[in-house]
């Protein structure tokens, strides 16, 4: 017996959307105490579905047909009065982002209670609280209930978070990605914690996500999802290792396995980059009144680079490991240590010779929405820089055209903005942008951490397309140990700004020296390590 | 590995025209397209003054005090020297549409460059240009208009420089927010990446992304410009040789009470012009900022 049963939900979208429904003709069954996982990318619709069974649709979009039995009630067709009785009450909801779910001028105690406040409920309410915090695993309750939002990690924000969905004991736990905004390590605790409270409860948990490696840690059953219809639906397990549907299969394939394959060996001394005991502290506030805070962002980092080398530099966010990109082609200026690029001192250039030199280094960014300007178009962002080197402007331009072939995208995208691109292809341009300066060196900051899991497979692709074609050397920076483990020859692990390891991908991956390697290691959901011979 | 074949499953969007897309979003706003007329009408108004009154506005043609619709031919009344009111208003309206416009030029001609260079090199610079931003802001702006008119002797110029001198440092400021915020955007990276200097990334990258909150607020300016002349001209402080509606309504305070005509029509004008004047820059500011606009 289902404890909801959604039956061939429609919502449609608002004219001039790029399609008309967002989901189309959905059902599921929702039993109690399972994990059911909604996977899609983006614009799939997994959200609004979510989202329209709480009655949280935007304006403009609205259900159009289907019924979502719950205690033998249409939940769709009640009215908003008794949709909000039914709201946290006895189907309860997480978010993505925790730190934009709560409101930053309450108390987190504060925020729990007004659940119990919203349904009535006024006795004890204080313990339960404490207990509630208490059972979603923070530390020291009676502080955790006088602290505000900012002053908890974004961890512990999502973990408040469950407590105020939980208040009310719900049946049903719908989650929209809860666990996309964290750190592995976090996500893996908040994953077991989601786990632990469905077997102790008997809840059922709606589960969306994107990351076919959290699917296969938490899922019951599994819903895939496109273009706001279902394509499969089945066991987990049977999803997993024997997709039916071709979009399954692809989406599968696009995953990067958790097989570390046998980078190929570095040639030893032929460093193209040199970094030695970089260093960068951030000071804030500071004033008449009040002590300086400083952060170590980066400490004694030593690395480098050889000849059509790609080197990961992983770790967690805040670990330092963008600010190390940065400070590289001194975007950001260090405050020691030395980058030398193919034996020039970058560190000491004045402004005039750095312009010169950073046309061997170039970045490829994270936000393919911020990286690109909107009011340039394509053929102008790719051609400005060798203009700027004093390529005549009809050379650059053609060179621009060419760029674009070598990425994967039209010539005909030069005449176009940015907007009407999507986000793959904007990395692309990207991509062609760096190109163009004919680097030695790409430093690809979060480049695929945007993107859904096929176009990111694709961009791998590309960049390891160049890297063989250019001999082109790479920095690739990344929180995403899949990715780092299929992409690069050698990987370095950052830690609170300091460098715990560097070594040949297989050595770091299968036989991790530093605890703190294992530790990160082990918190990717849905991953045993294995050697590719070995797999083979 | 394997990746997925093919190429990338997202088509490309159909191109759309920029200028259309910004008139649909500019008319959804259905006060901004009656602001829009309103401003045309004053426009063509102000440009065929000297076809529809060839004689001076200066000049008495009728007996004083004339009370509207007496007399045919001088539909708005004489004022207490008999000249033609209909006459002052559409020749007022040239100089309070020039005031308006070359005043709200000059401000942004100051105001834009002080705060793009503080916003972007931010530091030492930043605090020099600000500090000099407040010493103008500390001082109420009208006061100072009128002090700069009265030093200067009252002409178009000194009105047009007293206006913009006293409107530009809400500019500085509002580009100094923008230009920090887009030049932490990974574009400006890239470009510094790319080795352009940064004259150019300020003028091509940084400043072109924030021009639609400057043409909201110069459409504000421009309305602001001309109640500053009109309150100038009221007190006496306008262009001794040029007819203005601030002028009128002055000249004409005295016998309010006697000849209520001299200084409601005037009036009347000020009012429809700037409402106009904010209705656009409203109309702008939906069709702008499309993510601010209320749905």
């Amino acid at each position: 017996m289902a404890l909801l049963s959604l039956k061939n939900l429609c919502v449609s979208l608002p004219k001039g959307a790029d399609r008309t429904f967002a989901v189309e003709g959905v059902s599921f069954d929702l039993c109690a105490g399972e994990v059911l996982c909604v996977v899609g990318e983006s614009g799939s619709g997994k959200s609004m579905a979510a989202n329209a069974l709480m009655g949280l649709l935007p304006r403009d979009v609205a259900v159009t047909a289907g019924t979502a039995m719950f205690a033998e009630e249409d939940i769709l067709a009640l009215p908003e009065t008794a949709k909000q009785r039914l709201r946290g009450a006895r189907i309860a909801m997480i978010f993505q982002e925790p730190m934009t779910a709560l409101n930053p001028l309450m108390r987190i105690g504060e925020q729990i209670e007004e659940a119990f406040d919203a349904h009535g409920v006024h006795e004890g309410r204080h313990e339960k609280v404490l207990s509630l915090i208490h059972e979603v695993g923070l530390p020291d309750p009676a502080q955790i209930a006088r602290a505000y939002p900012f002053q908890l990690s974004g961890g512990q924000r999502q973990r408040a978070m469950i407590a105020m969905a939980l208040a009310l004991e719900p049946e049903v736990l719908i989650a929209d990605e809860p666990t996309t905004a964290l750190d592995v390590t976090t996500q893996a605790q908040i994953l077991a914690l989601i786990g632990k409270l469905r077997r102790e409860r008997g809840m059922a948990v709606l589960f969306i996500t994107h990351d076919f490696g959290v699917v296969a840690e938490v899922a019951d059953r599994v819903i895939v999802m496109r273009h706001g219809k279902v394509v499969e639906a089945g066991n987990a397990q049977t999803v997993l290792s024997a997709p039916e549907h071709p979009y399954t299969k692809r989406l599968l394939e696009a995953v990067p396995s958790d097989v570390v394959p046998d980078a190929k060996a570095a040639e030893q001394g032929d460093a193209l980059l040199l970094v030695e005991g970089l260093r960068k502290t951030f000071a804030t506030g500071g004033g008449l009144f009040r002590e300086k805070r400083v952060v170590n962002a980066v400490d004694d980092v030593s690395f480098s680079i050889g000849r059509g080398e790609i080197l990961g530099l992983v770790g967690e966010s805040g670990s330092g490991k963008s600010t190390v990109g940065r400070a590289v082609v001194r975007l950001l200026e260090p405050d020691g240590g030395t980058v030398a690029l193919g034996g020039q001192e970058l560190t000491t250039l004045s402004p005039q010779l750095l312009r010169q030199a950073r046309r061997r280094v170039q970045m490829v960014f994270q936000d393919p929405y911020a990286s690109l300007n909107p009011r340039i178009k394509v053929a102008g962002a790719i051609a400005q820089g060798p203009i700027a080197m004093g390529t005549p402007k009809k050379d650059a331009y053609a060179q621009a055209g060419q760029l674009l072939e070598t990425v994967g995208l039209d010539r005909g995208a030069a005449d176009r903005y940015p907007h009407e691109f999507s986000g793959g292809q904007r990395q692309r341009i990207g991509i062609a942008r760096a190109l163009a300066m004919r680097p030695e060196l790409i430093i690809a900051d979060e480049a695929v951490s945007a993107l859904d899991v096929s176009i990111q497979a694709q961009i791998l692709n590309l960049l390891r397309k160049l890297r063989d074609e250019f001999g082109l050397s790479l920095l690739f920076i990344t929180h995403d140990l899949r990715v780092a483990a299929q992409l690069c020859d050698r990987v370095a692990v950052m830690q609170k700004g300091k460098l715990v390891e560097v070594g040949p991908v297989q050595d770091v991956f299968l036989r991790p020296q530093h605890a703190y390697t294992k530790g990160l290691l082990a918190a990717v959901p849905g991953a045993r390590w294995r050697d590719a011979a070995v797999a083979a | 590995m394997s990746a997925v074949t093919g190429e990338e499953a997202e088509p490309l969007a159909a191109p759309t025209s920029p200028l259309k897309d910004f008139w649909k979003r500019f008319s959804r706003n259905r006060g901004a397209v009656v602001g829009l007329g309103v401003m045309v009408f004053v426009i063509i108004i102000a440009a065929l003054a000297p076809v529809l009154y060839p004689e001076s506005p200066w000049r008495m043609v009728q007996r004083p005090f004339l009370a509207p619709f007496q007399v045919p031919g001088f539909y708005l009344g004489t004022d207490t020297l008999g000249r033609d009111v209909a006459s002052g208003l559409v020749h007022g309206a040239r100089v309070s549409l020039i005031v308006g416009l070359i005043s709200t030029l000059v401000a942004l001609a100051i105001g834009v460059p002080l705060g793009a260079v503080a916003g972007y090199f931010g530091g030492l610079v930043d605090d020099a240009a600000m500090r000099f931003t407040e010493f103008f802001q500390t001082i109420p702006s009208f006061a100072l208009a009128i002090v700069l008119v009265a030093i200067f002797q009252p002409s178009l110029t000194s009105i047009v420089v007293a206006i913009a001198v006293v409107s530009w440092p809400p500019v500085a400021r509002l580009v100094r927010a923008e230009v920090m915020s887009l030049k932490r955007r990974e574009f400006v990276e890239a470009a510094r990446l790319a080795g352009l200097s940064n004259r150019t990334i300020l003028v091509r990258q940084v400043l072109p992304n924030a021009m639609s909150p400057i043409i909201v607020m110069a459409s504000l300016m421009v309305a602001t410009a001309i109640l500053l002349e009109s309150s100038l001209a009221f007190l006496g402080l306008g262009d001794p040789n040029i007819m203005s509606w601030g002028y009128m309504i002055g000249a004409s305070r005295t016998v309010i009470r006697t000849a209520w005509w001299l200084s409601f029509f005037p009036g009347v004008a000020i009012l429809i012009t700037v409402l106009a004047l904010n209705l656009i820059g409203e109309g702008l500011s939906d069709a702008l900022n499309p993510k601010l606009a209320r749905s």
